[in-house]
């Protein structure tokens, strides 16, 4: 090609490139975004015209959220699961932390091997821990209790990696001026290793809250009763095994469940930003 | 508060070959002690040995009399300044300064008062509000210093501080820094790998390369007498010319056309290192009787430094007056060599030394 050939053959194929581009992000936008949608559209919907299969009705309004609030536990399922996942965050957070420190700034022998140890637990999938822990969980007699799903997910070897590589990545002068000038641990713990590790601990803890949130299977094996029933398990709990289902009404109780999840993502958000640590090192 | 280093050796784990080979020195109270040496050389191990940051393989540390080898480091009673200044980022300057303070359980008063006092001495007191991020480097090492003098720790261990700065305030921090360790009376272990800071700051060098010591003297001594020929080539901007010559009964031959002549010594070896600073050489521009060709000629405004290259290929450096009329490819002749060092082949230890003056005619290159 010479190079006098004018220069708006190449914008047109770029504009058309562009344009392809965006043709195929719009139509996998549609696609993850759809079923939301279709949801969240549906919610709206009486029962009757949803059961026909209808997409549009005459009848939009909130009547679903206001009878899943009056008529279902579902605001006690809500409780339930804030205050779980918010125990298993908190906690997660704490002793996750703690533990990575104790693996970047403390020296003890068999440190790599320990560490080794706990990463292959990250290994095991959880449903193979179901069982043995469900055992240890009914000879507690903890059975039908927060405890049964706050206990086991106290610390995670997810948690203790992602922190550790986050200390890792503080600058070792910090770790050493701290030591001249006469810093305990707990010191450089809680006033320097973790707000410079905000970032990750703000992930960490999005990231716990919201996999507590979402539990199903474990909750389903260890609670029996509404009182400790958590989203999810409860959401189940209004289908109906053989009665009629009011799909408009679950529904709105699936919309309600997930606001939280979209407040965590939002307000984390803010949060992941670049630069909160400039200025320690040159 | 003196500091004394008796044989002191580092090997890290997993590693057979040390580090630090036999440091041995004693630093006294109220000096401006300065570790140089090339990258690489173990420096800055040597202070985080000092510092109690690295441990100590084998060897004694005793800080005023006392073992320090085992002494965790807030507990040796000194401050030290990184080269990153490894300031805390989420608290404002006064706070830096302080926090040290603050977990050494000082009064509050106490700790208000030499937080300003501190900040004062570095003139940042108007900044004491700021986080580090809204600080210049030279600011954020204002800092660091700061935090150093509020501590009022007698020892000072600085890693450094200074390489990030800028040219011009590296210059200025330069004088300041010594300005403050005199007026605060401190005992000062500073570590670089700039010679021009070493002898500049320094009341006494250690030069540091290949894991051992070099030498450990005065910066003048440094330079007018180096023990071997590491340090000759360390120190003197620019380098000291180090030319093979061989040993011909009185003469050194450098080159068939450039004899030195030995006035007050005998050299048992054939073969030496002769080190002749630039500036000691004297030349005369002009294709007569020349004995080396230009290479390159630097201008530097009050004089010029010029590559030669003599007849067997050897090259060297000559500092010249800047008024001098001299190009590339001119044919130079050196008419006299002031003082020189001879130094051994092998071992690049000092032999012998000869001071005399140019206008001296036995010490003058005999001309052919």
């Amino acid at each position: 090609m010479e190079m006098s050939q004018p220069a708006t053959t190449g914008t047109n194929v770029a504009n058309a490139k562009k344009v392809g581009q965006y043709v195929l992000l719009l139509f996998l936008t549609f696609l993850v975004l759809g079923p939301f949608l279709l949801g969240l559209w549906t919610s709206l919907m009486p029962t009757a015209d949803i059961s026909k299969g209808a997409l549009w009705s005459s009848h939009i309004s909130l009547d679903n959220y206001v009878a899943a609030i009056t008529t279902t536990p579902i605001l006690r399922y809500l409780l339930n699961s804030l205050v779980i996942s918010t125990l298993t965050m908190l906690f997660q957070v704490l002793l996750c932390s703690m533990s990575a420190y104790a693996f970047v700034f403390l020296k003890f022998k068999y440190r790599k091997q320990l560490f080794m140890l706990f990463l292959m637990t990250m290994m095991l999938p959880f449903e193979a821990e179901v069982i043995p822990n469900f055992s240890t969980v009914r000879s507690l007699g903890l059975l039908n209790h927060y405890a049964a799903m706050v206990i086991p997910f106290l610390t995670a070897a997810f948690g203790t990696f992602m922190l550790r590589q986050a200390f890792m990545q503080m600058p070792v002068e910090l770790k050493e001026a701290a030591d001249v000038e006469g810093l305990s641990h707990w010191q450089f713990y809680w006033h320097l290793a973790l707000p410079y590790t905000k970032v990750s601990l703000m992930t960490l803890a999005a990231y716990s809250f919201l996999s507590s949130w979402n539990q199903y299977l474990w909750p389903m094996l260890t609670t029996f009763s509404d009182s400790f029933r958590p989203v999810q398990d409860g959401l189940r709990q209004l289908q109906g095994q053989e009665s009629f289902n009011n799909w408009g009404m679950i529904q709105a109780s699936a919309a309600i469940v997930v606001i939280p999840t979209l407040i965590i993502l939002f307000v984390g958000q803010h949060y992941f930003k670049a630069g909160l640590n400039e200025g320690a090192v040159k | 508060m003196t500091i004394t280093l008796e044989q002191l050796s580092k090997t890290y784990e997993g590693s057979n070959q040390p580090v630090l080979k036999d440091v041995a020195v004693q630093i006294n109270d109220g000096e401006f002690f300065v570790i140089v040496g090339p990258s690489g050389c173990g420096k800055s191990t040597l202070l985080r040995m000092i510092a109690g940051l690295t441990s100590i393989s084998s060897g004694r540390l005793l800080i005023n009399g006392k073992v320090a080898n085992q002494m965790p480091p807030k507990d040796r009673n000194l401050s030290m300044v990184f080269q990153s200044y490894a300031l805390f980022p989420f608290m404002t300057v006064a706070e830096n300064v302080g926090f040290g303070l603050k977990s050494r359980q000082l009064s509050a008063t106490e700790i208000e008062h030499r937080v300003d006092d501190a900040l004062a001495m570095v003139s940042l007191s108007e900044l004491r509000d700021r986080k580090p991020k809204e600080l210049s480097g030279g600011q954020r090492q204002r800092v660091a210093l700061a935090r150093a003098i509020a501590s009022e720790a007698k020892i000072c261990l600085m890693d450094e501080p200074l390489s990030n700065l800028d040219a011009q305030l590296r210059a200025k921090m330069r004088v300041e820094l010594k300005q403050l360790q005199r007026s605060l009376g401190l005992t000062v272990i500073y570590v670089t790998h700039d010679q021009v800071e070493a002898m500049t700051m320094a009341d006494r060098v250690l030069v540091l390369n290949d894991k051992k010591v070099q030498q450990v003297d005065t910066p003048v001594n440094l330079y007018q007498h180096p023990q071997n020929a590491f340090v000759a080539q360390f120190f003197g901007t620019p380098q000291i010319n180090l030319l093979k010559a061989d040993v011909v009964g009185h003469d050194l031959i450098v080159d068939s056309v450039l004899r030195l002549p030995l006035i007050q010594m005998r050299l048992n070896d054939s073969k030496v290192l002769v080190g002749i600073r630039p500036a000691d050489i004297q030349i005369k521009v002009g294709p007569q009787q020349a004995n080396a060709r230009v290479v390159t000629v630097s201008y530097l405004g009050d004089q010029s430094v010029i590559t030669a290259v003599l007849n067997d290929s050897q090259r060297f450096r000559i500092v010249a007056d800047s008024q001098l009329q001299v190009a590339a490819d001119d044919l130079i002749r050196i008419v006299g060599v002031k003082e020189f060092d001879v130094f051994d082949m092998n071992s690049k230890e000092l032999i012998a030394s000869q001071r005399g003056d140019v206008n001296d005619a036995t010490v003058a290159a005999t001309e052919f």
